[in-house]
């Protein structure tokens, strides 16, 4: 099991995605997981053996590392990369479901069980909801323990059992900045694109409810000579108006065909 | 997630590129990143542990290394290539987009084979040209400003074996000593080199590219009249 593993995941999802989606999982894949496979990995490797405090007192080392990093960069990182792209999967379950379906009653209930339409539109907007509201949760998580995405060569530390207030080192400060800025430009790259997503395809299908709705009420007012023609020779049948209602009135016409 | 997949996506773009194209990409993938992978990375391996300064002052080491190592050669030749190589994912999207097209034109029509289709190349013209040209300018733009970059971060491309440091908290000007120096110089050189041949078969490219295109044309207006 390794991040070969959730490639293989995303690729299949890549099949029900929009342009953008498509998009946004090569940006995952290569400016994300390849670099942090092949360059960000390697700058943390030793990152608490290379922790330098100036003192001799056992423990101390331990215990301020521990207290300036309470979760590594590298391995938020990757709960990130993790959380954000497993959403993707919800619909690849639901086009599965729908596929199954159609298996079970062996019929066609579906145009094509991968077209976003309906409760697949809906689950593809739910998963954009969850990578966004993931992206921000960590780059808000990363800002709140790390303040900011700065990281100090020097820190002061006098957690106990350092008998004062003594200087750590950390090693590598600017390569890791470097790495953590670029991490943070790529995860606002993919907010945004998925606020893009969110808003284009809200946006197209809204006008398709409209234009239907439109259209469905152009043909209701096409169709009134021929209710007219029905409703004279309901007259010739039954010439007195029934309850004292006037059965040509638009009230009782359209009461029988909306 | 390693340079495999990049391998896999990337050889896609094979298919649809010119011959100068082919010839970057092999080269883009023997003499680079074979090269970082099965030799360059255990030079540089050991890098900070053997960086070794004439002190014991506590945290003097790291914040040296720091101060003349910003961020590793290693890591920007890693960044150099991917950013390199991404223009080219480019043309891999404009061919899925056009082979797309094509499916629903022929799903209209009569039966297609779907491997066929996959099969089919599609020739540099068009949209496809520009969409073709623009991934190359932009290659030749990524190499140029990282070799920049190398040459504005270590002040040149020579790995010296003494630097002199003074950044706080050593003490006073301290020596440290570079692990391999001669070693790491003749890959830095090498990767340069191999660099700057890329750059060179990319504006030979979009050259070529650019020729056919000026030829063709007064041909064709000639053919109509």
């Amino acid at each position: 099991m390794s991040w070969g593993f959730l490639r293989d995941l995303l690729s299949g999802v890549n099949k029900y995605s929009t342009v953008m989606g498509r998009i946004w999982l090569a940006i995952v894949f290569i400016f994300r997981l390849l670099v942090y496979m092949v360059a960000a990995e390697h700058v943390w490797k030793d990152e608490q053996k290379e922790f330098e405090c100036n003192v001799q007192q056992p423990g101390c080392e331990n215990v301020c590392f521990d207290h300036f990093f309470p979760v590594s960069h590298i391995r938020l990182w990757a709960l990130q990369l993790i959380m954000v792209s497993t959403p993707s999967l919800l619909v690849a379950f639901h086009v599965a479901y729908r596929e199954s379906r159609e298996k079970k009653h062996n019929q066609k209930l579906y145009k094509n069980p991968g077209s976003m339409d309906g409760g697949l539109l809906c689950t593809y907007l739910i998963s954009l909801i969850f990578k966004t509201g993931f992206e921000i949760g960590f780059l808000v998580l990363f800002y709140k323990l790390y303040d900011g995405f700065n990281v100090p060569r020097l820190m002061k530390c006098d957690v106990r059992p350092c008998p004062n207030t003594v200087d750590c080192y950390i090693s590598k400060p600017t390569e890791k900045k470097i790495f953590l800025v670029f991490c943070g430009i790529t995860s606002c790259l993919c907010i945004a694109l998925n606020l893009s997503e969110l808003g284009y395809l809200t946006f197209k299908h809204s006008l398709k409810c409209l234009k239907r709705y439109v259209k469905r009420g152009h043909t209701l007012k096409r169709e009134s000579p021929k209710r007219k023609l029905e409703a004279s020779f309901f007259l010739k049948i039954n010439p007195e108006p029934r309850n004292g209602k006037n059965p040509l009135s638009l009230k009782n016409l359209s009461s029988k065909y909306i | 997630m390693d340079w495999g997949s990049l391998h896999a996506v990337l050889g896609g773009v094979n298919k649809h590129s010119t011959s100068i194209g082919k010839i970057w990409l092999t080269v883009l993938f023997v003499f680079r990143i074979m090269i970082l992978v099965v030799a360059a990375e255990k030079v540089w391996g050991d890098e900070q542990q053997d960086f070794i300064c004439n002190t014991l002052q506590p945290g003097c080491k790291n914040v040296c290394y720091d101060h003349f190592f910003p961020i590793s050669h290693i890591r920007l030749w890693a960044l150099q290539l991917i950013f390199v190589s991404t223009p080219a994912l480019l043309v891999v999207m404009h061919v899925a987009y056009r082979r797309h097209e094509k499916k629903q034109q022929l799903r209209n029509g009569e039966k297609f084979d779907i491997e066929e289709l996959k099969r089919t190349r599609f020739h540099i013209r068009g949209p496809l040209w520009w969409t073709y040209t623009s991934s190359i300018f932009f290659r030749v733009l990524f190499e140029a400003v990282f070799m920049y970059a190398f040459y504005f971060m270590y002040d040149g491309y020579k790995m010296p074996r003494l630097l002199k440091c003074s950044a706080w908290p050593c003490p006073n000007t301290v020596d440290c000593f570079v692990s391999r120096p001669t070693e790491k110089t003749m890959f830095t050189v090498f990767m340069l080199v191999v660099s700057a041949v890329c750059m060179l078969l990319n504006v030979t490219e979009l050259c070529y590219l650019v020729v056919k295109v000026c030829v063709k044309e007064p041909r064709k207006t000639a053919a109509l009249k």
